[in-house]
């Protein structure tokens, strides 16, 4: 019930489940052996930004526009070539319409 | 018993049509009267749902005439061809008909306390019960007209729903689009029917395919139909209006307005695979569906990634998931004539992609509903105005790390079950697909981190102080959703020994769906 086989390959989430919980167990036993003197409410537990005045709480969230930027400045070509044609004028839609079906009938004729 | 088990492929679209026409006069009795028939007709139609599901799956077809002495009579008697309307019910479209029916169910409870204080419920709740029973008609339905028919029905009242909240006017214009790209593909479907009307003088899918000769008149309706249905299910280049209509409608009707896209995909794979069958270069045009389904994977989840729209950003994962499913299917049509290559991989391929429908439906479902409970407490859907939120609203946080850690298909939840079908099928069919469909699941895990840091994380914003947790029955309808996640992702041999592999085999074995209609005729 729970197992997909296809031959080449096995799924078994239930097993992996089991897996899992062991892995998880070990992880815990292993991190309950770390340091247990640091005292909460001290330097000990304070944000440390490289020496630099940690801001106050509400200004300390990152937007979200401001994550990936890397990713997003490197790729900005891309970006630039898939935003262009996201237009949002229906009769640009209806266009790609007309276009496709031009390439897709030509295409089914002719494979036969 | 039996009167609801053979009248109940007619009782399931029959009953929300009553109730959609119906609703609006016991809406005067009160909300909770109207709210009260609404869950009780639903129950029932859910319950009648099952009890076809079970006689499909132990009977097989079921044909279900309309004005035949009896039900199951689909050549008149001394016709050689059927005439009359006709539904033809194989494991695919009960697949189908399941799906719609969970996901319409969970939307209904969830919008009981949503749409709560709200203008123009009766109508609101009239058009679900409109767009089920378009849905559940075009699923059922086995000639093309009533094809045609049920798929206007389902489009003219997913834009209305989509176009609801009239104060707004990117609803307005998201329902207008809706409208537009539906009439045009239905006009388009409706210019193809008449080309074989015109030609073989039946509208009934197996009488089509039982003559099909392929001229080149069918060519170009089959064209027709391929590109109107793409565009229905939101494939690549064709995509567009999906973000501007997925992301205005209201919580309860999004996901049934993203199950309408999947419809059309059943309606493509019907068409395909059953209407025109062997005779249609399967290489060719199972090439044209592995390329569509690429370009909306990449296309679809590098534009979402982008997003700071929650629902404009979950849009965009719908057509990326959407071309899972397109490129499990297309490799299986590739390879239909190779008997090896299908035995080997091909079936499986398919069956990844039709699993993929009703696992990212379930859990699209859920991440659209967590969306708008974000919106229903705090008014925006813009994440860079969102923050902390997981500290009131716990429920809903938990609920969006389920949706995305199934989208991303990380196990054990259900879309690693269906994504590793497709991973490991279509890796025989071209490794260079699969590391693509690998890639698109690693940026699709990236951009819902990147939501779940900005709008649930991090510290407590205070203008987000008072926010609470959302109503009961918004929770209940995201859990009906959850718990079938987390069960599809545990027991997947399961769903797909019993409900994929059947619809798998329907769409596979197109002379079962001929024989129940055309019997032996020569």
């Amino acid at each position: 019930m729970s197992v997909v086989d296809y031959g080449y390959a096995v799924w078994a989430p239930l097993i992996w489940i089991v897996a899992l919980i062991v892995i998880g167990v070990m992880v815990l036993i292993w991190r309950n052996r770390g340091q247990k003197d640091y005292k909460k409410g001290t330097a000990q537990t304070d944000i440390f930004l490289s020496g630099a005045k940690v801001p106050p709480e509400e200004q300390r969230h990152v937007k979200s526009e401001n994550i990936y930027w890397g990713f997003f400045e490197s790729l900005k070509d891309l970006y630039g070539a898939m935003m262009r044609p996201h237009t949002g004028i229906v009769s640009d839609y209806l266009l790609w319409f007309v276009v496709i079906l031009a390439i897709i009938i030509p295409i089914l004729v002719g494979a036969g | 018993m039996d009167f609801l088990t053979t009248n109940s492929p007619a009782l399931i679209v029959a009953l929300p049509l009553f109730a959609a026409f119906a609703i609006p006069l016991i809406s005067r009795a009160g909300e909770r009267t109207r709210n009260t028939f609404s869950l009780v007709i639903f129950g029932l139609i859910s319950f009648l749902v099952a009890i076809l599901a079970v006689n499909v799956h132990s009977v097989g077809i079921r044909v279900y005439t309309f004005g035949a002495t009896a039900a199951q009579m689909a050549l008149p008697h001394g016709y050689m061809v059927p005439v009359r309307i006709m539904f033809e019910v194989d494991g695919m479209s009960m697949f189908m008909g399941i799906i719609v029916t969970t996901v319409a169910l969970a939307a209904l409870i969830y919008s009981l306390q949503f749409m709560k204080g709200r203008t123009g419920q009766a109508r609101f709740y009239s058009l679900m019960m409109l767009l089920y029973a378009g849905m559940m008609g075009l699923a059922f339905t086995g000639d093309m007209f009533n094809l045609f028919v049920f798929l206007e029905i389902a489009s003219i009242a997913g834009a209305a729903l989509a176009a609801y909240r009239t104060n707004m006017a990117d609803a307005v214009e998201g329902g207008f689009k809706y409208i537009v790209i539906s009439a045009v593909s239905a006009l388009l479907v409706l210019f193809a029917i008449g080309i074989l009307y015109a030609q073989y003088d039946v509208l009934s899918i197996a009488a089509l395919a039982h003559f099909m000769q392929y001229t080149p008149l069918d060519m170009i309706a089959l064209a027709l139909l391929v590109g109107a249905l793409v565009m229905k299910l939101a494939g690549v280049p064709l995509h567009m209006w999906a973000p501007d209509t997925y992301t205005v409608a209201p919580a309860g009707t999004t996901p049934m307005i993203l199950a309408a896209s999947y419809i059309s995909m059943y309606a493509l794979y019907r068409v395909t695979f059953t209407m025109y069958g062997g005779l249609i270069n399967t290489t060719a045009i199972g090439w044209v569906v592995i390329i569509v389904g690429v370009l909306s994977m990449f296309v679809g989840v590098m534009m979402a990634v982008h997003q700071t729209d929650i629902k404009r950003m979950m849009a965009y994962h719908a057509v990326s998931q959407g071309g899972y499913m397109l490129l499990g299917v297309g490799v299986c049509l590739a390879v239909i004539t190779d008997p090896a290559a299908l035995a080997s991989y091909g079936r499986d391929a398919m069956n990844g992609g039709i699993f993929h429908i009703i696992n990212h439906v379930f859990y699209k479902a859920l991440l659209f509903m967590t969306a708008e409970a974000i919106f229903f407490r705090i008014g925006t859907r813009d994440t860079n105005k969102m923050g902390g939120l997981a500290r009131n609203m716990k429920w809903t946080a938990g609920f969006y790390i389920i949706g995305a850690l199934a989208i991303s298909g990380i196990p054990p939840f259900n879309g690693f079950a269906s994504k590793l079908l497709i991973y490991e099928s279509v890796l025989k069919f071209s490794p260079v697909l699969s590391v693509i469909a690998m890639f698109v699941s690693l940026v699709t895990l990236a951009s819902f981190a990147k939501v779940f840091y900005s709008a649930f994380t991090g510290p407590p914003m205070p203008a987000y102080e008072g926010v609470k947790e959302v109503p009961k029955s918004m929770i209940v309808g995201m859990s009906i959703l959850a718990v079938l996640i987390i069960f599809f992702g545990l027991f997947p041999g399961l769903i797909v020994d019993t409900i994929v592999a059947p619809a798998t085999n329907a769409l596979i074995d197109q002379a079962s769906y001929i024989n129940a209609v055309m019997g032996a005729v020569p």
